[in-house]
């Protein structure tokens, strides 16, 4: 059994989402989401161990050999982000049982599931697969389901949010096609690692320029770099609580994983480097990503928004890692992968707590909180002081080693401007945290802290924020591992 | 067109060619153009026919939108589910080989299978997306 662990890994998921929708009970079809995203989560957990203990593993669908059939290819990469997926996964589908009976009608709850089980499994698909086309399969059915689960927002806002995801994803998506079937002309492959051994040949091809222009475009509107950023904030802000917390911690990371994959796993870091410039290319947009939209995120009132604008700045740190074009700065970058997965899961199911209690996460309507509900705004502050960096957090961990990497290159201004941005940081957690514990509750009505059905998974996610800050020994070991295999391509 | 005897009655004779050329572009779809995708279509298209002649209601009765949607299901599970037999069975995901003693015989079973799958979920999907645009009641009527 163990040898299908990395089919399984997508198939769980998979095949409970249709028998969600035969369940009609909104319990029962959560029930079997619960049940399918812990299952992925210990395949996820036992695919990692089996990684780091005998290196890579291949799996040949439907018995065709590698380069001919599709490939399920598992290193210490997607290793990683398979685990980052899953847990986030795990803790948001304990969560959504109470949230989503809140916040979606009773007949489409089990729809929710249905959907949320496919993105998952199309999320988890495209970081398994060792086959490019593939990726797009399941990158399709990811996108699709996420659409569906945005548009389920109660506000009908949700709609429009949804529909311009919808145009800005499609687009993304086909420019991932055009890219993918340009490479195939060129080399008639589709498997990663054949492709990688093969590009080599046909470097100085303009096909081959172009095909790499529309992948970088494609990614970048996929993971949200700073100009093609507009989906983001009106789909997080208006998507229900649950959808938020899954979407903000998993799918800007998938599409960063594919960015990694393509363009230094296949193309190899010295074409991507060396005669494309990506550094020099996503150096600047780094830079305004995280500066601009740390700066807008101070200026907003709605604090699902805020959050939101802040994960367009925290992309930005993680493209910034990749632009240091260094086994470190690369270290940092899967690293921030999996602790801002962490922090941002943590903030915004924080928020789904005040959404169920209050109806609202307009920053005005949390005056008082910090008393009525302290665990609750307690998970925020927590979370919000790994957001800005502070030691003893995850998110000290992710700015320390970009830091090093930016020192590292001797390029002082840009480790001054990263901790300039998370003082930015620390203004816009703290406009939350401030009307939240220094403003008097306006209401006489009883506000009660949030259900420990919620509470619990949020907080499993701030302890995780805290164990991984705290010791970061495991977690910086595997991500300078990915950093390394990363660096060298898939061939070796 | 309720009224219209020709329509009515060409609809009804032409119905049951549409739906066996449907299954007939899915049973060869391993050997000539075709297979389930087209073939749900096809299906779907059947369904459009009499829905357009006989009315929504009508033939939602026969059916049903809960039917539809089971379908779209369904279709995933029996997708899936073929990769998981053949898995059971001691092979690889979609490993045809595992289904029959001949290799041969097992790659047919297989993709006819798989793509039995995909012509019920499209026809599920089909039929429900003409649903939900025939059965919207428009802010001008």
């Amino acid at each position: 059994m163990s040898a299908h662990l990395p089919v399984l890994q997508v198939v769980v998921p998979l095949l409970a989402a249709p028998f969600c929708l035969f369940l009609r009970r909104g319990r029962a079809a959560w029930g079997l989401a619960v049940l399918a995203s812990l299952a992925s989560w210990v395949i996820a957990l036992a695919l990692l161990r089996r990684v780091l203990a005998e290196g890579v593993l291949s799996y040949a669908i439907g018995d065709w050999v590698p380069p001919i059939g599709i490939e399920y290819r598992v290193d210490v990469v997607n290793a990683w982000v398979l685990l980052i997926v899953s847990t986030i996964g795990a803790a948001v589908s304990l969560y959504a049982g109470t949230s989503v009976e809140r916040e979606v009608e009773a007949p489409r709850i089990p729809l929710f599931y249905a959907a949320y089980l496919l993105c998952l499994s199309g999320l988890l698909g495209i970081t398994i697969t060792g086959d490019v086309f593939n990726v797009f399969v399941f990158l399709e059915i990811s996108s699709l389901s996420a659409y569906a689960l945005i548009a389920l927002g109660q506000a009908r806002r949700a709609l429009t949010s949804a529909f311009r995801y919808l145009i800005m994803g499609s687009v993304g998506a086909t420019f991932i096609v055009i890219g993918i079937g340009l490479l195939y002309v060129m080399t008639g492959t589709l498997n990663m690692a054949d492709l990688a051994q093969l590009l080599p040949g046909v470097w100085d091809s303009n096909t081959v320029k172009v095909a790499y222009g529309f992948l970088a475009v494609g990614f970048c509107l996929k993971l949200a770099l700073f100009p093609l950023h507009l989906w983001l904030p009106n789909a997080y802000t208006y998507a229900p609580s649950a959808v938020t917390a899954f979407m903000a911690s998993t799918a800007t990371k998938v599409a960063v994983y594919m960015l990694l994959r393509f363009f230094l796993s296949i193309f190899g870091a010295p074409f991507s480097f060396g005669v494309m410039a990506l550094d020099r290319v996503l150096l600047p947009l780094a830079l305004v990503a995280i500066v601009s939209m740390s700066l807008v995120a101070v200026f907003q009132v709605n604090a699902k928004r805020l959050l939101a604008y802040s994960s367009v700045a925290q992309i930005g740190y993680m493209i910034l890692g990749l632009s240091f074009a260094t086994a470190t700065g690369l270290t940092a970058t899967v690293l921030h992968l999996f602790n801002h997965a962490l922090m941002k899961g943590a903030l915004f199911m924080a928020l789904g707590c005040v959404m169920y209690r209050v109806g609202s996460v307009h920053i005005n309507a949390m005056a008082g909180l910090g008393r009525r509900m302290p665990w609750t705004m307690g998970a925020f502050v927590v979370g919000g002081l790994s957001l800005v960096g502070v030691p003893l957090t995850v998110g000290f961990v992710s700015k320390w080693y970009l830091i090093l990497a930016a020192l590292e290159r001797g390029w002082w201004p840009v480790a001054v401007l990263v901790l300039l941005a998370s003082l930015l940081a620390l203004v816009y957690v703290w406009r939350v945290v401030e009307v939240a514990y220094f403003r008097e509750f306006p209401g006489e009505e009883e506000t009660r802290e949030a259900p420990w059905t919620l509470l619990g998974p949020t907080w499993a996610l701030v302890a995780l924020n805290l164990y991984f800050g705290i010791d970061a020994a495991r977690t910086a070991d595997i991500a300078r591992r990915a950093a390394e295999v990363l660096m060298a391509g898939i061939g070796s | 067109m309720r009224e219209e005897v020709i329509v009515r009655v060409g609809a009804k004779v032409l119905a049951p060619f549409i739906i066996t050329f449907g299954l007939y572009v899915h049973f060869h779809g391993d050997y000539s153009p075709g297979g389930g995708f087209q073939a749900g279509v096809i299906l779907a298209a059947a369904i459009a026919l009499l829905a357009l002649v006989y009315g929504l209601d009508a033939v939602q009765r026969v059916v049903t939108p809960r039917f539809v949607r089971a379908c779209a299901a369904l279709g995933v599970i029996i997708f899936a589910g073929v990769g998981v037999v053949t898995m059971i069975l001691g092979h690889n995901y979609l490993g045809y080989n595992a289904l029959a003693h001949d290799p041969k015989h097992g790659q047919h079973y297989g993709i006819l299978g798989v793509e039995l799958g995909v012509l019920v979920t499209v026809f599920g999907v089909m039929v429900s997306v003409f649903y939900l645009f025939a059965g919207r009641r428009g802010r001008t009527q």
